[in-house]
């Protein structure tokens, strides 16, 4: 492999001088001249019919320049299941019927952010409260309440998937074990509220907005259905955006309502949520059941898995009923399962809906397979290092009908880690234990349920005459870094420096479609789609040197440290800043230009390629009051060719921070659809003095699906966090965990069960009994 | 009633009429348009909007503008040099000590803070004087690592214009 002199530098921040000095700019800091600000009235009942709205009072105070609800807005329905209309279930102010605490009814714009909250006390609304549903289990039964008019037993998606013989698989099955799990909801909490910026132009009859979201094009899509005016006349600029971690994938009553009281004023509008609303009214990771069944031979290795799982899955669609599929697909992963099967179901409930948040699929199901599959190790007697490694999936593995894995560097780093292990923690103390959790994830997803007709990714490059390129692209940097990957990968390819790179991302009207950035799609994705365009430009200038050189057609010209030249003999050559006059001048004074683009085909179910490794994590239990003190955290990862080391760790860490947060103290209680801790004093978040060390190892693999050998690296790591935890407290004082969330209460009950259960052995053993297999 | 607001921010002095009741960030973001100060909580939990008041780090949601009375406020943009950025500013980039950069400004005010009183703090005394800022996004070891940095930096910088 040629070496490289960008990727795998490690390369700050293009975004750096901007976050640090202040200057970079939010949707949260902007204003326009003539603004207006936007409330939203919310219901104060989990499920209730409107019987009327009473608007007069509110519309006389002064300062208020719009209300609307439902009956004035266009009454598009919306979601990101397009593709499937009938799950694209929301809609601007709620119609007839509200569907959770919090859900939208009525919307004010005001001269100020004080009248407009005055103005939502000042509507009248009378409700007529219905019967409401909020666990799943309940949801989907006969006479439960109905949560959609068209959704029977509030059932809003199902999912199966299944290959290989399950029963058969049992039955040769040595060991078997059923455990069931109760997963606890978490919020993603990014810095940033939701926020939208709206300007409507009454001359031309064209929006522009500016958000705080992942994808601009699901903006643009939403936007359009919602209003029913055309997605060309809908243009959507992501400036900085403070966090997104999966949260800021749909869109939101912010953006539709900013949108529809800047059609109505002709003047801009702008909605920010307060933290309450983000906590009560934006999306979550969904609470679940799940059910794990799992045969193994003697030897550890597995013959059979089944899982079955609900979710509780609130009032809408969102994400959810993707997420509810993938949880069937990485639950298997990166493990050899020669019989699986999977069900899943998706309920309607009266809460705030759950959706696709950091890891999404993947970090409730691997809570339970990882923490199961301990507990099998112990009582199979083998190592919990060694039953993963029996169990994990080589280069070139492929579960029939759904995935396969091309670069698979998940045995090389459970090797690695075993020799790490050795010197990092030779020694364990007094109720302290080392657990492990295998992970794997994906680089982007194939699945379209966005039902676009454009490429997932593109990117359109212009080259000018001093060497300058400008790098167009719908792409989304929310935080995880990618306009540095993004610059990485164009300067690599044209063999030029970062700094002769503009970038141009995030904006409907300046680039063909790029999906945004979820399911770790961005480095794959969009930097295929730089790639390409970079090299079509690349070509140009090659051949433009060739042709001055003179030189035999068979040699190959390479492009590297803003040079073009013979690889062969590197001093025969060109400045790439001279080549790129001579191309514009030849090319009649137009700028040199690229168009790249990128569609998975024929790459399965889920996704092109997927990041994966292994993490162990050391804890210590205190027996007395159930504190656990993560104490080291050691990741081996194989994410491809590392991109750019600095921003692969902070994802790595940073999934690990929330991962963790998962496992020791995120959750929302709910008491009859009220959420208990919306704010940063009462929901918690590991700070500073919670956080262990982490280390990280790369073993590098060449993903040929991937840009310059590239895939994921911002997600996978999230999902080991709480079972590995959990699995180090399991092998510290053999405490079991059925949910996550390990609260002190909680595990003071678990070491007490664990110490009941094991006095009940020591007493059969000196008794001399035997339990009879 | 509007009350009088003499205020002197990142070495401005300014002349405001204010509501009693008005927050220090609100004529911060507000009345000044320093955005870089930023909100992220409404219960004074984050302290994404920390600035540095007659030399301690405060919260400036926490405080009435009309309390900063005949003080000196010190934001994020009060902090590099012209275009020169402060070295705690360069510390950050270089360690990627920030992702989505949204509590950056308020990490980066308690970092001025805790160097310009303890110039050489211990991996734990960072720990515990950043401890009250959410960082969502980067695992909060990176920022361990800048802030050691820019004490370094600063060390250095000091002995050289020393020599």
């Amino acid at each position: 492999m040629s070496e490289y002199s960008i990727i795998g530098k490690p390369t700050p921040n293009v975004d750096g001088p901007a976050k640090v000095t202040g200057e970079g700019q939010y949707t949260f800091d902007m204003t326009l001249p003539n603004m207006l600000y936007g409330k939203l009235l919310r219901s104060p009942y989990p499920h209730a019919k409107i019987i009327s709205i009473d608007t007069s009072e509110a519309e006389r105070l002064p300062g208020v320049k719009a209300i609307i609800t439902g009956k004035d807005t266009p009454g598009g329905k919306w979601g990101l299941w397009r593709r499937f209309r009938e799950l694209a279930d929301q809609q601007a102010l709620a119609m007839d019927k509200v569907r959770f605490i919090g859900d939208p009814l009525a919307a004010v714009a005001a001269t100020t952010e004080e009248i407009a909250e005055e103005a939502l006390d000042l509507i009248e609304v009378e409700y007529e409260q219905l019967p409401a549903v909020f666990n799943p289990l309940e949801a989907i039964k006969d006479d439960a309440p109905m949560v959609h008019d068209d959704f029977p037993n509030n059932i809003n998606a199902t999912r199966h998937i299944e290959w290989g013989d399950v029963d058969k698989g049992f039955k040769e099955a040595d060991y078997v074990r059923e455990d069931r799990y109760v997963l606890e909801a978490a919020h993603p909490c990014a810095m940033e509220v939701h926020n939208t910026l709206a300007s409507y132009d009454k001359g031309t009859g064209r929006l522009t907005v500016w958000t705080s979201t992942g994808s601009p094009y699901f903006v643009q899509v939403n936007l359009a259905e919602a209003l029913k005016i055309r997605e060309g006349d809908v243009r959507v600029i992501k400036p900085h955006v403070g966090g997104h971690y999966g949260g800021k994938n749909s869109t939101m009553p912010d953006a539709v309502n900013a949108a529809i009281l800047s059609m109505k004023t002709g003047r801009p509008v702008k909605i920010v949520f307060n933290r309450d609303e983000e906590f009560t009214t934006t999306e979550h990771r969904t609470g679940q059941h799940m059910a794990l069944k799992i045969g193994l031979k003697k030897d550890g290795t597995i013959v059979a898995f089944e899982v079955k799982t609900i979710t509780n899955g609130g009032a809408y669609t969102g994400l959810g009923a993707t997420t509810l599929y993938l949880t069937g697909t990485f639950i298997t992963m990166p493990y050899k399962i020669p019989n699986y099967r999977y069900d899943g179901v998706r309920a309607y409930t009266n809460i705030v809906w759950g959706t696709s948040i950091r890891g999404f699929g993947a970090v409730p199901g691997k809570f339970c397979r990882e923490t199961q599959l301990d507990r099998a190790a112990r009582d199979l007697g083998i190592d919990p290092l060694e039953i993963r490694r029996r169990n994990a999936v080589e280069p070139g593995y492929e579960a029939p009908g759904q995935y396969k894995f091309e670069s698979c560097g998940i045995m090389p780093c459970i090797d690695k880690m075993q020799e790490r292990i050795k010197t990092k923690w030779p020694k364990v103390g007094k109720d302290e234990g080392i657990g492990y959790s295998a992970f794997a994830y994906m680089s982007g997803g194939i699945f379209n349920w966005i039902h676009t007709p454009y490429a997932f990714s593109s990117a359109h490059i212009k080259v000018n005459i001093d060497g300058t390129v400008d790098l167009y692209s719908q792409a989304a940097d929310v935080g995880q870094g990618h306009n540095t990957v993004a610059a990485m990968i164009c300067a690599e390819e044209l063999g030029i420096g970062i700094e002769d790179i503009r970038l141009h991302l995030g904006d409907t009207a300046h680039a063909y479609t790029d999906l945004g950035a979820w399911g770790s799609r961005e480095t794959l994705m969009n930097g295929n789609a730089i790639k390409d365009a970079a090299a079509q430009v690349k070509d140009v200038l090659i051949s433009i040197a060739r042709l001055k050189l003179g030189e035999n057609i068979a040699y190959d010209l390479v492009a590297k440290n803003k040079r073009i030249y013979l690889e062969l003999r590197p001093e025969r050559g060109f400045s790439y800043y001279d080549i790129v006059k001579d191309a514009i001048k030849a090319n009649d004074g137009v700028p040199l230009t690229g168009t790249g683009h990128y569609t998975p085909h024929n790459k399965g179910m889920i996704s092109p390629a997927y990041g994966m490794g292994i993490m162990a994590t050391k804890a210590k239990v205190d027996r007395e009051t159930g504190h656990v003190e993560v104490q080291d955290v050691l990741i081996v990862h194989d994410c491809g060719q590392v991109i750019n080391p600095l921003g692969a760790r902070g994802q790595v860490e940073g999934s690990v921070h929330m991962g963790l947060g998962y496992g020791l103290c995120e959750e929302m209680p709910m008491d009859q659809g009220m959420l208990l801790n919306p704010s940063f004093v009462d929901y918690k978040i590991l700070r500073q003095r919670d956080m262990p060390p982490i280390e990280t190892l790369e073993v590098p693999t060449y993903e040929p699906n991937g840009p310059f050998g590239a895939k994921e690296a911002a997600e996978a790591t999230i999902a080991p966090a709480a079972p590995s935890m959990a699995n180090a407290v399991f092998q510290a004082c053999g405490a079991e965990f059925f949910s996550n969330v390990l609260k002190p209460e909680k595990v003071l009950n678990a070491v007490k069960e664990a110490e009941k259960k094991a006095k009940r052995t020591r007493k059969s053993t000196r008794k001399g009994t035997r339990k009879a297999k | 009633m509007k009350r009088e607001l003499n205020i002197v921010v990142n070495g401005e002095s300014h002349n405001l009429f204010v509501e009693p009741r008005t927050l220090l960030v609100q004529v911060i973001r507000g009345e000044l348009g320093l955005t870089g100060t930023k909100q992220a909580c409404d219960s004074s939990s984050c302290a994404a909007c920390s600035v540095i008041l007659d030399g301690k780090v405060v919260k400036s949601c926490s405080v009435l503008a009309l309390q900063a009375n005949g003080k000196e406020v010190l934001t994020v943009e009060g902090l590099a040099d012209g275009v020169e950025l402060h070295p705690i500013q360069q510390a950050y980039i270089d360690n990627w000590a920030f992702q989505c950069g949204f509590c950056t400004s308020g990490q980066i005010m308690a970092t001025k803070a805790l160097l310009d009183e303890n110039p050489k703090p211990t991996r734990q005394e960072i720990r515990d004087a950043l401890d009250g800022h959410i960082c969502r996004c980067t695992g909060l070891n990176m920022i361990q690592e800048a802030v050691q940095d820019a004490a370094q930096r600063i060390q250095a910088q000091k002995s050289g214009k020393g020599a």
